[in-house]
C-alpha cells in the first residue's frame, strides 16, 4: 500500500471525532497526564450529528435493561447538573412527560414507570387531572402520563464546544478541518493521516460518528456498520415558548421515541424528530413529507401549534449502528483502539457517562493513567449580555464598549459576545450562530448577517468574500461589486 | 445608568421616524429624540437606490436615498436630537425606553410620548419551510440588497428569485445590471405581485422569465446552493406533480413578504391586529397604551413612502400634542370594520372630532367598484388590487353624521352602488 | 405586424396594441384608456428611455459605495454601457446629494449625480 511520505508526529492518544462523544472524552482524558489530540473533520467541533441533535437529556426510563444504552443513559443524566454548572452551559431541567391517550398506551407508560423506578429514576405517574393541571395546553384526549422531573435539555453544540474549550484549557490539542483520510497499523503502531499531517498514536479513540465504521475498516475492523437515520426538526418563534413546560413525549413506537414537542434550552419551542433510514450519510435536507409527519405528531400532543409560526428547520443524521445499541469497546483485533460507535439516542445524555468509562477501557488496553494535580473543571465564564440586569449591562458596556453595540437584534447579541465567540474558535457564520445565537432568531440573520460577516472579516483578517457560512466552499458573498461587471466588460 | 427625559421619543430613524419627529417638533414638543440602531438615518431607503419615490409628495421620482436625504436635511436644521447606533431593548407601558449604545452604555429614556417607527422585517426561508439543505447563497431579497447597495458586494452570479413583489423585481434588475444572470422570477400567485411598471422595467427589459403560479419546492446543494427545483402549484398552493423543473443557480433570493417588527410593541402591552401584524390604533395613530403611537411599516406594510410620510406626520403631530398636554380626550368612539373585499383598515377606531385618513388594502383584485366609507362617502374605482394600498379622507362632520358606532369600509360592485 | 406595450403611467396598466409597418412605423394604436397611454406607448416604441441608478466606488465615506443616478432618463439601449462606465468610477468623500459625478455621461446631455451625502 502506498504510504505517505509525510513525517509522523507521535501522539499518545488520538481522538477521532469532535462530536459530543469525542469532546466529552477529550475533557475526561484531560484530567490525566496524557498527550491528547482530537481530530475533527468539520470546521468546528460538534458539527456532525451533534449539531442537529434534539438536545434532550433523557430521564433514563426508556432504555431496555441489559443494553449499553441503559448502562450509560441514567448515569449520564445524573451527571448533567454538575457538568453544565462547571462548563457554564445552560441545562434546562424542565422535566419530561410521556403521555398516554388510551388505556393500552397507559399500560405501556406504566411499564416505563416501573422500569424507571427500578433504575432509580425520579418518576411519577400522573392522572388526567394532574396532567391538565401541569400542562393545560395538551390534547384533552390525554388520559395520563409519566413525569420525570430530572430530564431536560441543553444546546448540544454549545455543550460540545464548551467541553472542547475546557479540554483545551487543560492541555488537550485539537485540529479542525482535519478529516482522517487514511488510517493503518504498521509494526504494531497505529497511524492516522489527514490532508496536512500524519500521526503515530499509541491509543486511538474512534468517536467518528457517522464515519466510525469507515475508520474502523481502515484499521481492519469490519464487524459493524453505521445505518444512517435522518431526523427533521422544526423551530417555532419565541412568542410560542410557553405553550408547554416540559418536553412532551408520546408513547414510543418500535423504532423511535416518536414526535416530540420540545421547549429547548435556547428558548424556542421545537417539534420533531422524524426517524427515516437514509442511504446518504450526509443527506441533511428537510422534506415536505417529513414536515407533514412532524406536524401531525406534534399537533396530536399540542393542538394549538400553528405552522405559520415556524421560523426555521433543520435535519440531522443519527449514527445508528446495525447492532441497535451503543458500541463501547476495545477493538478485538487492533490493540489500543477503542470504538465508541453507534451512539444514537440517548447518546447526548449518555455522553458524560461513556466518557467517564473510557479510562477503564484504556487501562485495560495497557495505558497507565495518572491524574493531574491541577485539573480545572470550570470553563471560563461566558458573558451573555441578554441575561444581565440593566445595571449589569450598563457596567459591562462601560468596561468594554463592544458590548454596547447590539448586532443581532432578535436575540440581543452584542459585538462583544460575537468577538468573544470568534476568540473561542468560531470561524464561520454558522459557528457564530451556534455559539451565541446571533442569526438564530426570528429574522434568521436578515438584519445581522451583513454585520456578522464584517466582524468575521475583521477579526479573522480575511476579505468579506472569504467569510463562509460553514467552512470552505460555503462563502456567503462571492464577489466584490463591479467585479462581475468588469468580467462582463472584459468578455465583450 | 444615564437617565434622559424627552417630550417625544421616536424609535426608528427611517422615513416614518423622520416625518414623525419633524411633525412632533413643529407641534411644539421641546425635546424630540430619534433613536436609530444604524450608523445613519434614512432606514431602508438608504439601500433602495432605485428611483420611483416621492411622486405624490414631491412630484418627482426620487431615489430612496434622495427621499431620505431631504428629510435628514430638515431634521438637521432643527434641534431634534439623534442617537445613532443605539438599540432599543425595551419599552414599558409607562413610556420608559431602555436603549444601549457603545458610547454611553445603558440609557433609560423617559418620554412623555413615544412613536413606534421600527419598520418591518422580511419573511424567511424558514417561515416558508422550503425543503432541502441549508447551503450558503440563500438570502432574503432585502439582505442581498443591503450587501450590494451599502456594502458593495455581489452575493453570486446566477440567481433565482422567489416572489414577484417589488423587492424581488427590483433585485432582479439590480442583479442583472451588476453583471449577474437572473434565471427566473418565480411567483405563487397567478399574477405578478408588484407594480406593472416594475414588471416591465425589471423583467421584460432584461428578458427575465416570470413563472406564475409556481414556487420553489427544493433547494439543492450542501455547501453552496447549486440549483432549485420549481413546480407549478394548484389553487391551494400545493405543488402539481409532473411540473417540476430544476434551475441551476448559485444564489436564491426570497421576496416573500414583510412582517411588521412589533416585538417591542407586544412586550410593552400594545394590542396587535392579527391581520396587519401591527398595532391597533385610533385616528391619532395612538395605540391602546396612552402616549404610545405607531406609524409606517411597523403599523402596516406600505407600498408608497409618500403615504408613510403622511401617516407618520399625523402620528408625530398627535404625539407632540400629547407630550405638551394639548390633546383632548374624544367622547365618542367609532369602531372601523373591514367589510366586503377589504382585508384591513387603519386606523381601527376613530372619534368624531378629528379628520381622518384611512389606509386600507383589498382582499382580492376587482374591477369597476365603489369604495363605500360607512355610507358617508363613495369613491368610484376602475380597479382595486391587494398590492396597491387605498386611502380616503373623512371629515369630522361626516363622522358625526354616522349612525351607530360602527363604520363599515367595503368594496361594492359599481352596478349595485 | 403587432406589438403589445403595457402602459405603466397609472395602475390600469392598459395593454396598448401598436400596428406597425414593415419598417416599424406606427400605423395605428389602440387599447389605451386615456391619451397618456398613446404618448407613453409611442415613446416606448420609438425611443424608449430609462433612468439609470447604480452605485460607484467611494473612498473615505461611511460606506464603500455611493448610490448615483442619471439626472435624466437615457436611451434604454445605453443602459449596459452606462453600467460598464459606472463600474470604473472611483470617487472621494465627502460628497453631497446632487454633486455631479460625471458630466455629460456617455457623451449625452445627462449628468451622473450623487443621490445622498456621504
Amino acid at each position: 500500500m502506498d504510504r505517505t511520505k509525510k513525517k509522523a508526529t507521535k501522539v499518545q492518544v488520538v481522538i477521532v471525532g469532535g462530536g459530543i462523544i469525542g469532546t466529552a472524552v477529550a475533557r475526561e482524558l484531560s484530567r490525566y497526564k496524557l498527550d491528547v489530540l482530537l481530530l475533527e473533520a468539520e470546521p468546528e467541533v460538534g458539527w456532525g450529528t451533534t449539531k442537529a441533535n434534539s438536545g434532550i437529556v433523557h430521564g433514563g426510563f426508556h432504555e431496555e435493561p441489559g443494553t449499553l444504552k441503559a448502562k450509560y443513559c441514567f448515569p449520564g443524566n445524573q451527571m448533567y447538573p454538575q457538568l453544565c454548572e462547571e462548563l457554564d452551559v445552560c441545562f434546562k431541567q424542565n422535566g419530561i412527560l410521556m403521555v398516554a391517550r388510551t388505556p393500552e398506551e397507559m399500560d405501556t407508560v406504566q411499564l416505563y414507570y416501573e422500569r424507571g423506578k427500578e433504575r432509580g429514576v425520579n418518576v411519577r405517574l400522573l392522572n388526567q387531572e394532574e396532567v391538565v393541571a401541569q400542562e393545560p395546553n395538551l390534547d384533552p384526549g390525554i388520559i395520563g402520563a409519566l413525569y420525570a422531573p430530572e430530564g431536560g435539555s441543553v444546546m448540544p453544540f454549545e455543550l460540545a464546544a464548551a467541553l472542547m474549550e475546557n479540554a483545551v484549557q487543560n492541555g488537550v490539542n485539537f485540529r479542525v478541518n482535519a478529516e482522517v483520510i487514511n488510517a493503518w497499523t504498521e509494526d504494531g503502531k497505529k497511524y492516522l493521516e489527514t490532508e496536512e499531517e500524519v500521526f503515530e498514536a499509541d491509543y486511538v479513540i474512534n468517536a467518528a460518528g457517522l464515519f466510525s465504521d469507515d475508520l474502523a475498516r481502515m484499521f481492519g475492523d469490519d464487524y459493524f456498520s453505521i445505518r444512517p437515520r435522518k431526523g427533521e426538526e422544526y423551530i417555532f418563534d419565541l412568542s410560542v415558548r410557553d405553550v408547554v413546560k416540559s418536553t412532551i413525549f408520546p408513547v414510543p413506537g418500535k423504532i423511535s421515541k416518536g414526535i416530540l414537542v420540545i421547549p429547548t434550552a435556547a428558548g424556542n419551542l421545537m417539534m420533531g424528530p422524524t426517524g427515516d433510514n437514509v442511504d446518504e450519510k450526509e443527506d441533511l435536507g428537510t422534506t415536505q413529507d417529513g414536515f407533514n409527519r412532524v406536524f401531525e405528531g406534534a399537533k396530536s400532543l399540542v393542538p394549538s401549534l400553528n405552522p405559520r409560526q415556524i421560523i426555521a428547520q433543520f435535519a440531522g443524521v443519527r449514527a445508528a449502528s446495525d447492532r441497535g445499541d451503543f458500541i463501547v469497546e476495545l477493538s478485538p483485533n487492533v490493540p489500543g483502539l477503542v470504538h465508541l460507535a453507534g451512539i444514537e439516542s440517548p447518546g447526548l445524555t449518555a455522553a458524560p457517562a461513556i466518557a467517564a468509562d473510557v479510562p477503564r477501557l484504556l487501562k485495560e488496553a495497557g495505558l497507565e493513567l495518572e491524574q493531574k494535580e491541577h485539573f480545572e473543571p470550570r470553563r471560563r465564564d461566558v458573558l451573555r449580555f441578554g441575561s444581565l440586569s440593566r445595571e449589569e449591562q450598563d457596567a459591562l458596556v462601560k468596561k468594554d464598549p463592544s458590548y454596547g453595540r447590539i448586532i443581532c437584534r432578535c436575540e440581543s447579541i452584542t459585538e462583544g459576545e460575537i468577538v468573544d465567540a470568534i476568540h473561542r474558535g468560531a470561524r464561520t457564520l454558522d459557528g457564530i450562530k451556534f455559539r451565541v445565537r446571533a442569526g438564530a432568531g426570528r429574522c434568521q440573520g436578515g438584519f445581522c448577517q451583513p454585520l456578522i460577516t464584517q466582524l468575521l472579516s475583521r477579526e479573522l483578517d480575511i476579505p468579506v468574500t472569504a467569510v463562509t457560512k460553514a467552512g470552505p466552499g460555503s462563502e456567503q458573498v462571492k464577489f466584490v461589486a463591479k467585479e462581475l461587471s468588469e468580467m462582463e466588460v472584459a468578455k465583450s | 445608568m444615564k437617565q434622559v427625559h424627552v417630550d417625544v421619543a421616536v424609535i426608528g430613524g427611517g422615513p416614518a421616524g423622520l416625518a414623525a419627529a419633524l411633525a412632533a417638533h413643529s407641534e411644539g414638543a421641546g425635546r424630540v429624540l430619534i433613536i436609530e440602531r444604524n450608523v445613519e438615518l434614512g432606514g431602508i431607503l438608504q439601500q433602495c437606490i432605485h428611483h420611483g419615490f416621492g411622486l405624490h409628495r414631491f412630484k418627482q421620482e426620487l431615489t430612496g436615498p434622495e427621499y431620505a436625504q431631504r428629510f435628514i436635511n430638515l431634521v438637521k436644521e432643527t434641534d431634534i436630537e439623534v442617537m445613532l447606533e443605539t438599540m432599543v431593548l425595551e419599552v414599558t407601558p409607562e413610556r420608559k425606553i431602555y436603549a444601549v449604545n457603545s458610547q454611553t452604555g445603558m440609557l433609560e429614556i423617559n418620554a412623555k410620548a413615544v412613536v413606534l417607527a421600527m419598520g418591518c422585517r422580511e419573511r424567511t426561508r424558514g417561515a416558508l419551510r422550503i425543503p432541502g439543505g441549508r447551503p450558503a447563497g440563500v438570502f432574503s431579497a432585502g439582505t442581498a440588497q443591503r450587501y450590494v447597495n451599502i456594502d458593495g458586494y455581489m452575493p453570486g452570479k446566477k440567481a433565482v428569485i422567489l416572489g414577484s413583489g417589488d423587492i424581488g423585481l427590483i433585485m432582479a434588475r439590480r442583479f442583472t445590471l451588476e453583471g449577474a444572470k437572473v434565471e427566473a422570477v418565480v411567483e405563487v400567485l397567478p399574477y405578478a405581485a408588484g407594480l406593472t411598471r416594475n414588471v416591465v422595467q425589471c423583467l421584460e427589459d432584461y428578458d427575465i422569465p416570470l413563472y406564475l403560479q409556481s414556487t420553489v419546492i427544493e433547494i439543492h446543494g450542501t455547501k453552496r446552493i447549486e440549483a432549485v427545483t420549481i413546480a407549478q402549484v394548484d389553487a391551494q398552493w400545493n405543488p402539481i406533480p409532473g411540473t417540476e423543473r430544476k434551475i441551476e443557480c448559485d444564489t436564491l433570493l426570497l421576496s416573500v413578504g414583510l412582517v411588521p417588527e412589533n416585538e417591542l410593541s407586544s412586550q410593552a402591552g400594545v394590542a396587535i391586529d392579527p391581520v396587519t401584524n401591527g398595532p391597533l390604533v385610533d385616528e391619532s395613530m395612538m395605540t391602546n397604551i396612552p402616549g404610545i403611537f405607531a406609524c409606517g411599516n411597523v403599523l402596516h406594510v406600505h407600498d408608497l413612502v409618500d403615504n408613510v410620510s403622511r401617516e407618520s406626520e399625523r402620528a408625530g403631530m398627535y404625539a407632540g400634542r400629547f407630550a405638551v398636554g394639548s390633546s383632548n380626550p374624544a367622547p365618542r368612539r367609532i369602531k372601523v370594520v373591514a367589510g366586503d373585499n377589504i382585508r384591513y383598515v387603519v386606523p381601527h377606531e376613530v372619534s368624531t372630532t378629528e379628520p381622518v385618513e384611512f389606509f386600507m388594502r383589498v382582499q382580492r383584485p376587482e374591477d369597476s367598484v365603489v369604495l363605500d366609507v360607512g355610507g358617508l362617502r363613495q369613491l368610484k374605482k376602475t380597479s382595486v388590487r391587494p398590492s396597491e394600498m387605498l386611502d380616503v379622507k373623512i371629515t369630522p362632520e361626516q363622522l358625526q353624521s354616522l349612525e351607530g358606532d360602527t363604520l363599515v369600509m367595503q368594496i361594492v360592485p359599481q352596478k349595485e352602488a | 405586424m403587432q406589438k403589445h406595450i403595457t402602459c405603466t403611467v397609472c395602475p390600469m396598466s392598459c395593454d396598448v396594441v401598436l400596428e406597425l409597418s414593415a419598417d416599424g412605423e406606427i400605423l395605428s394604436l389602440t387599447g389605451n384608456k386615456c391619451p397618456r397611454g398613446k404618448v407613453y406607448a409611442t415613446k416606448e416604441h420609438t425611443a424608449p428611455e430609462r433612468t439609470l441608478t447604480s452605485i460607484v466606488k467611494v473612498s473615505g465615506g461611511a460606506h464603500p459605495v455611493l448610490p448615483v443616478r442619471t439626472n435624466k432618463p437615457i436611451p434604454k439601449e445605453k443602459l449596459r454601457e452606462g453600467m460598464a462606465a459606472a463600474a470604473t468610477i472611483q470617487v472621494q468623500a465627502p460628497v453631497t446629494m446632487g454633486d455631479v459625478i460625471v458630466k455629460d455621461f456617455l457623451g449625452l446631455d445627462v449628468d451622473l449625480v450623487a443621490t445622498r451625502d456621504i
